[in-house]
C-alpha cells in the first residue's frame, strides 16, 4: 500500500462513519397549523421531529424564555458537582429553521375557537395544539415561605432554576461541615422528578460523611405519604437505604410553613400539625399546570382538580374532549411521566399520532407510562429506576443492569451519557 | 432505552464530545490503527524490540484510561458496586492498555523503521 492509497482509505472510513446518521422518515405534505405551547424538552423535541415530517406545515412554537434549562442537572448543581450553567442553554439553539417561534408567554386558550392569546396580543389560531408549557412551582403555599430566603438561613429549594440550585447547595454545603438537623421535604401534589427529592437527601447525606461529619448529622426525609416512592417495589428499596445509612423517614408529613428565624418546618400530617426544628431545609413546593392551562377547560374536572392537568388518554396523549389537542411533558394528566426520560418516549406518540392525523389515517403508538430516574444514592453511585403505568419495573438493560442495584455504572451513564441523550433529544434524533 | 440505533448512539456522542472533536477522535482512532496495519504490512513481520516496548506500554494505558474516566466522574475505586462494573472497569483498562501499545508499536515504527537486512 502506497501512501496516498492508504490516505484514501482512511477517508472511505471517515465518510462510512459520518454516512450513519438517521434516514429523514416519510414526510406528509400538509398546509396545517400547528401551535406548540412550550419550549421546553417536550416542545423542542417535538418541533424538531415534526419538520422533519411534515413538509409544509406552518408550525409555531410559543414561549417566553430564552434559556432552555436541563432540569435533569439541577440535582448535581444542588449537591455542588456542577456550576449553575451546567444546566443553562439557549433555547433559540435548539428550535428548528422554518418554524416561527413567539417569544412571547401564551396568556388564553380557546379549543372551541382553536386559537391560542400571548402575552403580547397575538392570536394564533391552529388546526393541531400541542400543550407542552411545563409546570408552575407553587412556592406561595408554603406560608412564611418565599425564594429568597433559599441559600440563607439553612435553606434550599433546588427545584426553583440553576440559580436557586446554585443557592442551594451553598446552604447544604455549610450543613456537610457544620451538621445538625436536616430536613428533606416533598410536596402531596403530582410532582417532576420524584427521585429528585430523594438524591438530593442521599448526595447531601453521602457529602457529609466524606467530610468526616456523619456523627454530627441528623437527616429526615419528609414524606407526603406513608410510601417513599410511588412504585411499592423502589419504595421498599427506599426503605431498605435509608435504614441503612440512619436516615429516618417522617412518613405523611406535609410540609405546611417556615418559621426561618426560629428555624422551625411546619408540617401538617394526620394527627394534626407537628413541628420539626431544623438546620437545613430542603422545600419543594406543590407543582400545578400553569394558570393558562388550568382556565382553558382542558384540565381534567374530577381527577387533580386542585392541580389542573390536562385531560388527555394515557396511551395516545390526546386530549379525551379535543382531537386536535395533545399534550406533553409535565403538564399531561397521566399518572406518570413528569421526567425528560418520559418525554422522550412521549414525544414519537403524539409525533405519530399528529403525522397520522394530518395525514387521514389513525396512529398506532403507545406510551406505556415509562419513567425513569437515575436514582444518585452517593457520589459515584446510582440506582437506575424504570418504571411503567403498572409499577412494573422495565429495564433498559436486563441481566446487565440490576435495576434496584446501587452501581457506578448507573453513575457513569448519569454522569457522562444523559445529558448528551438528552441534547439529542432536544434536536429530535433521540 | 428506546431506540438505540446506530444513529442514535452516533448522535448521543457527538453531543459528548462535541461534533468537531468526536469526529476528530473517530479518523484519529482510525488513522492510527490503520498506521498499524500499514507498518505491519510494510515490514511484513513483528519487530521483537518494538513489541516489547509496546507490552511494557501497557499497563501505563490501563491506568491511564481508569485515572480518567475516575477523575471525569468524581468516582473513585470504591464505588464499584457489582458484578457489571468490574467488567466495565476492566474493559476501560483493556482499552487503555491495547490503545496505548498500538499507539507505541506504530510510533516507534514509522520513527524507526527496520534497517533492510532486518526484513
Amino acid at each position: 500500500m502506497n501512501r496516498r492509497q492508504f490516505i484514501t482509505l482512511s477517508a472511505a472510513g471517515a465518510l462510512l462513519g459520518a454516512s450513519a446518521h438517521t434516514a429523514p422518515a416519510q414526510t406528509v405534505k400538509t398546509s396545517a397549523s400547528i401551535v406548540i405551547i412550550g419550549a421546553g424538552a417536550a416542545g423542542t423535541s417535538l418541533a424538531n421531529r415534526l419538520v422533519r415530517r411534515l413538509d409544509g406545515a406552518k408550525i409555531t412554537i410559543v414561549d417566553p424564555s430564552e434559556r432552555h434549562l436541563y432540569q435533569p442537572g439541577l440535582s448535581l448543581v444542588a449537591a455542588g458537582l456542577k456550576p449553575a450553567d451546567y444546566v443553562v442553554s439557549s433555547t433559540a439553539h435548539w428550535l428548528p429553521d422554518g418554524i416561527d417561534w413567539i417569544a412571547e408567554a401564551a396568556t388564553e386558550i380557546d379549543p372551541e375557537a382553536r386559537t391560542v392569546t400571548t402575552s403580547g396580543g397575538q392570536t394564533v389560531r391552529y388546526d393541531f395544539l400541542v400543550v407542552a408549557p411545563g409546570l408552575v412551582l407553587d412556592h406561595d403555599a408554603i406560608e412564611g415561605f418565599s425564594l429568597d430566603m433559599v441559600g440563607e438561613n439553612g435553606i434550599g429549594a433546588l427545584y426553583a432554576g440553576p440559580d436557586h440550585a446554585a443557592r442551594t447547595w451553598a446552604a447544604a454545603s455549610k450543613f456537610t461541615e457544620e451538621g445538625g438537623v436536616g430536613v428533606f421535604t416533598r410536596p402531596a401534589t403530582e410532582m417532576k422528578c420524584a427521585g429528585a427529592p430523594l438524591k438530593h437527601t442521599f448526595l447531601i447525606d453521602d457529602i457529609a460523611r466524606t467530610n468526616g461529619n456523619a456523627g454530627k448529622t441528623e437527616i429526615i426525609y419528609a414524606n407526603n405519604s406513608q410510601a417513599l416512592f410511588g412504585v411499592p417495589i423502589v419504595a421498599e428499596k427506599v426503605r431498605m437505604l435509608f435504614q441503612d445509612r440512619g436516615i429516618a423517614p417522617a412518613l405523611s408529613h406535609v410540609l405546611k410553613r417556615v418559621d426561618a428565624g426560629r428555624r422551625i418546618a411546619t408540617f401538617d400530617t394526620p394527627e394534626g400539625e407537628k413541628e420539626l426544628g431544623y438546620d437545613y431545609l430542603h422545600v419543594i413546593p406543590p407543582q400545578r399546570a400553569p394558570d393558562v392551562v388550568r382556565q382553558s377547560g382542558l384540565s381534567w374536572a374530577d381527577k387533580w382538580t386542585d392541580q389542573g392537568w390536562v385531560e388527555v388518554d394515557m396511551q395516545t396523549l390526546r386530549h379525551l374532549r379535543y382531537p386536535d389537542v395533545f399534550a406533553l411533558g409535565d403538564v399531561a394528566g397521566v399518572p406518570k411521566g413528569k421526567t425528560a426520560a418520559s418525554v422522550k418516549w412521549q414525544v414519537p406518540v403524539v409525533e405519530d399520532h399528529l403525522v397520522a392525523a394530518i395525514a387521514g389515517s389513525e396512529g398506532t403508538a403507545s406510551y406505556n407510562g415509562y419513567t425513569s430516574c437515575p436514582m444518585i444514592t452517593r457520589v459515584g453511585r446510582a440506582m437506575l429506576v424504570e418504571f411503567d403505568y403498572q409499577n412494573n419495573l422495565v429495564p433498559s438493560f436486563p441481566g446487565i443492569i440490576a435495576p434496584l442495584e446501587e452501581l457506578w455504572i448507573s453513575w457513569l451513564m448519569k454522569e457522562l451519557a444523559l445529558k448528551p441523550t438528552y441534547n439529542a433529544m432536544l434536536r429530535g434524533e433521540a | 432505552m428506546k431506540d438505540l440505533t446506530f444513529g442514535t448512539m452516533i448522535a448521543v456522542f457527538e453531543e459528548m464530545f462535541g461534533r468537531g472533536l468526536f469526529w476528530f477522535l473517530v479518523v484519529a482512532a482510525v488513522v492510527i490503527t490503520l498506521a498499524y496495519i500499514y507498518v505491519l504490512i510494510r515490514d511484513r513481520s513483528v519487530s521483537m524490540k518494538k513489541f516489547l516496548w509496546a507490552q511494557l506500554s501497557m499497563p501505563f494505558g490501563a491506568v491511564a484510561a481508569v485515572a480518567l474516566v475516575l477523575w471525569v466522574t468524581k468516582s473513585s475505586l470504591s464505588d464499584l458496586g457489582g458484578p457489571i462494573d468490574v467488567i466495565i472497569f476492566l474493559g476501560i483498562a483493556a482499552l487503555g492498555a491495547v490503545g496505548l501499545s498500538i499507539l507505541v508499536y506504530t510510533a516507534g515504527s514509522l520513527i524507526a523503521p527496520p534497517e533492510r537486512s532486518e526484513g
